[in-house]
């Protein structure tokens, strides 16, 4: 009953405004970070190592706005979880290998 | 009692195209999307960890910058950014009762999809102009080949966007909650193939 309760608040009127408030956020947010990494990247031509680190950081960020908040990630079920855990461990062992090769070459120096 | 003929519909009703499951707590359309997205994430981390490789290994790779159109190509992420709140509001709006605002936000997401591929044919026409191929090297290669495959996954977004615009809206009047539902996944698989540009636009353009 609890949660046939807390199911029919998370429908309501006055959430689902809530919610439209906080895409619209989102959409702000997702557009500074955009401009960000154009800035830095194309207007500021920063060198590629240092490019690397900022577009990456502002890519994860934003998929981090996209995922947990138009995906709604941050409050999905367990099972979901699961399976994107699962995804994320067989994408790192995808990535591991290349990774491991490009951070050598930082070390040796990239162009 | 019911007669035979609904027994026999009541029989072969798919379960759970609304109601969650016990076992997942969520209905089978949801739990089947994010087990496609799961497929889609090991393709396109497939592709990444070969551009990583195939670029770390060159003796030369130029500038994505140098070759390609930023300011386009940054038209293109508003674009599609745009498209992503468009989705959720259409869902939110359908979660709302508001049939037209739903369907309006519907067409405005198919709009941005146009949108897209229009100023990616542009972005095409030009490089073809310069003679620049996949078969050019391999920066053009991944090039193509990625921003290919991300945009037949926006073509086929915008397939379902239009089915659901014309003869797929007609569910609403039958099953409002399915057709929502069905909102909500087709805007969850748009929203991976957002995602999936954030990471492809500075891979390649900016890097």
């Amino acid at each position: 009953m609890a949660e046939q309760i807390a199911v029919q608040a998370h429908h309501s009127p006055e959430e689902i405004q809530k919610e439209i408030r906080v895409y619209i956020a989102v959409f702000c947010g997702l557009a500074v970070l955009t401009g960000a990494t154009v800035g830095a990247c194309y207007g500021l031509k920063l060198p590629v190592h240092y490019a690397v680190m900022v577009a990456v950081t502002i890519a994860i960020m934003k998929g981090f706005l996209v995922a947990g908040f138009f995906m709604h990630l941050l409050s999905e079920k367990k099972v979901i979880y699961g399976i994107l855990a699962l995804t994320v461990f067989f994408v790192a062992v995808l990535l591991w290998g290349p990774l491991e090769h490009f951070l050598n070459r930082m070390g040796g120096g990239i162009r | 009692m019911p007669d035979t003929h609904t027994a026999h519909a009541l029989e072969l009703e798919i379960p759970y195209t609304v109601g969650h499951r016990a076992d997942t707590g969520l209905y089978n359309g949801k739990l089947g999307i994010w087990l496609f997205l799961a497929s889609e994430v090991m393709l396109f981390g497939a592709l990444f960890s070969s551009l990583i490789l195939l670029r770390t290994s060159a003796p030369l790779w130029p500038r994505g910058w140098e070759e390609l159109n930023v300011p386009l190509a940054t038209v293109n992420t508003m674009v599609l950014i745009i498209s992503s709140v468009t989705v959720v509001l259409a869902w939110a709006n359908l979660r709302l009762g508001n049939f037209a605002r739903g369907r309006l936000f519907i067409a405005a997401t198919l709009v941005c999809g146009l949108a897209f591929m229009v100023i990616k044919g542009f972005e095409y026409a030009h490089k073809f102009e310069l003679h620049h191929y996949p078969s050019t090297n391999n920066f053009f290669a991944t090039y193509f080949l990625l921003t290919g495959l991300h945009g037949l996954h926006v073509v086929g977004g915008m397939v379902v966007f239009l089915y659901f615009l014309t003869f797929g809206s007609r569910m609403w009047h039958r099953d409002r909650d399915r057709f929502t539902n069905r909102i909500e996944i087709v805007g969850l698989y748009w929203h991976f193939v957002d995602l999936v540009w954030i990471f492809l636009f500075p891979t390649l353009y900016l890097l």
